[in-house]
């Protein structure tokens, strides 16, 4: 059974990649969203490099947060062409593969665009996070997780919702403060030093945001499929 | 879509406990306002207190219904729960909206500013946007089965939610003073606090009684408009 989790998970991820490698759509509609929020945030503050190196955390995050918005919505608008979503749910096994497979997907979508936007960001707003790489690299995977197990929740639950696209940043927002506020704590302490080593307590709560919403989305994820 | 027998409340209760909810009502507010002196330093804008303290606890114990009920509607499927959940969400609202207010009023006199950036209050207002999502939802989702379904859930994330928002606010700011508890305080304020606390209890009853029969009563309709919709459009 748990075999078939993992292959099913895997093959709804697959497909979802395939698709996007396909069309290369929402990718790069993403890429240049995120560099156009980047920009605004350039123009509203100011170009004083010390005010934008300082507000570089909160100001990548909230790229971050709005572009991956915009993914979530079609993680499962895409499945509603031809009945998509039906064929997926027909399938036999765990219906919780397609959540899994779905939030898998937008995770490695996500880091792929972090990949692009954090070079760009770092030049952009003068930030250095070269200096503690390997730190930054793990609390914006753990800030991209829990922002992906929530999002991809909430994607699939406001779907069939009239007004969606105003729905999912209501419902989203307010449920990822943590998620927020730890990563951009956590990288903005990443980015600037951490004399007073308080980083640790960020990383500890966006661990235990990621696990504890990972267990209950999981878990309550079937419902939300019902038909 | 099934439609269930929606249960009535019998006539005649529902006033005789909105007489005992005004009758403890206005005697917290005159204990709260007359048989107590002043706080020593904050004077008289500390009287706030014996509202702010019970509408909070009334929102906290509404949204904690909402769970409960949340919980209940997604084992058994009885729609009864999800009006129930739906009457405690919508009261909660109020009473978070009003605990925000208060706590702004009383705040301006002793921080010198309406809001601060502080753990509860910041929680306050983000627990106030959970619910107020848990609402709209309702109002977008047309087939009322997939309407509970949904807001349940929500109501379910929602409150597990609203500790982990609190610890990570928490730890990014602090200034509110500590939570006012019986140790904190002498005697008489806290009689006068349980007395306010018991009267915002019972309004919380008082309204959720009238609250539920008014979302039976809109349920029905609906079930009726669905079923006249049935047989007149098709």
């Amino acid at each position: 059974m748990n075999g078939s989790l993992a292959l099913r998970t895997w093959a709804i991820l697959w497909k979802d990649m395939l698709v996007e490698l396909r069309t290369k759509q929402s990718f790069s509609a993403m890429v240049f969203f995120a560099a156009l929020v980047l920009f605004l945030f350039g123009f509203a503050i100011g170009p004083d490099p010390a005010t934008l190196s300082r507000l570089g955390g909160g100001l990548l995050w909230i790229a971050i947060a709005f572009t991956g918005m915009l993914s979530l919505g079609r993680t499962f608008q895409s499945e509603e062409v031809a009945g998509g979503l039906d064929g997926l749910r027909m399938y036999p096994g765990e219906i919780r593969a397609i959540y899994l497979g779905k939030l898998l997907a937008n995770f490695v979508l996500l880091i792929l665009l972090e990949i692009v936007l954090v070079p760009v960001a770092a030049v952009l707003l003068q930030l250095e996070p070269w200096g503690r790489f390997p730190l930054f690299v793990g609390i914006t995977l753990l800030g991209t997780f829990g922002f992906s197990v929530i999002g991809t929740f909430y994607a699939s639950l406001t779907q069939h919702l009239r007004a969606r696209e105003l729905m999912l940043p209501l419902l989203l927002f307010p449920a990822l403060v943590p998620v927020f506020l730890g990563a951009v704590n956590a990288t903005t302490l990443a980015l600037a030093g951490d004399p007073l080593d308080r980083i640790g307590g960020w990383v500890r709560l966006l661990i235990s945001f990621d696990v504890i919403f990972f267990v209950v989305c999981v878990w309550i994820y079937p419902l939300v499929l019902e038909e | 879509m099934t439609t269930t027998e929606l249960p009535r409340f019998k006539r005649g209760r529902a006033p005789l406990l909105g007489l005992v909810t005004l009758i403890i009502l206005v005697a917290g507010a005159m204990a709260g306002l007359l048989a107590v002196p002043a706080d020593a330093l904050q004077g008289e804008v500390q009287r706030l207190m014996y509202v702010h303290v019970p509408a909070a606890w009334l929102a906290m114990l509404a949204f904690f219904v909402v769970f409960v009920m949340s919980v209940l509607y997604l084992i058994q499927r009885d729609p009864r729960w999800d009006l129930i959940a739906v009457s405690s969400a919508e009261i909660g609202i109020v009473f978070t909206a009003l605990t925000l207010v208060l706590g702004s009023l009383w705040g301006k006199p002793t921080w010198g500013v309406w809001w601060t950036w502080d753990p509860r209050l910041t929680t306050t207002a983000i627990m106030l946007m959970i619910y107020v999502g848990y609402l709209v939802v309702r109002s977008f989702a047309e087939d009322p089965e997939k309407r509970a379904r949904w807001s349940a859930i929500i109501g379910i994330v929602g409150f597990v939610d609203v500790p982990i928002v609190y610890l990570s606010v928490l730890w990014w700011r602090t200034l509110h003073q500590p939570p006012s508890s019986p140790r904190s305080m002498a005697g008489e304020f806290v009689y006068v606090l349980l007395l306010n606390v018991a009267a915002f209890t019972f309004l919380y009853a008082y309204l959720m009684v009238r609250r539920y029969r008014l979302a039976v009563a809109e349920r029905q309709l609906e079930e009726l408009r669905l079923s006249r919709e049935d047989r007149g459009g098709r």
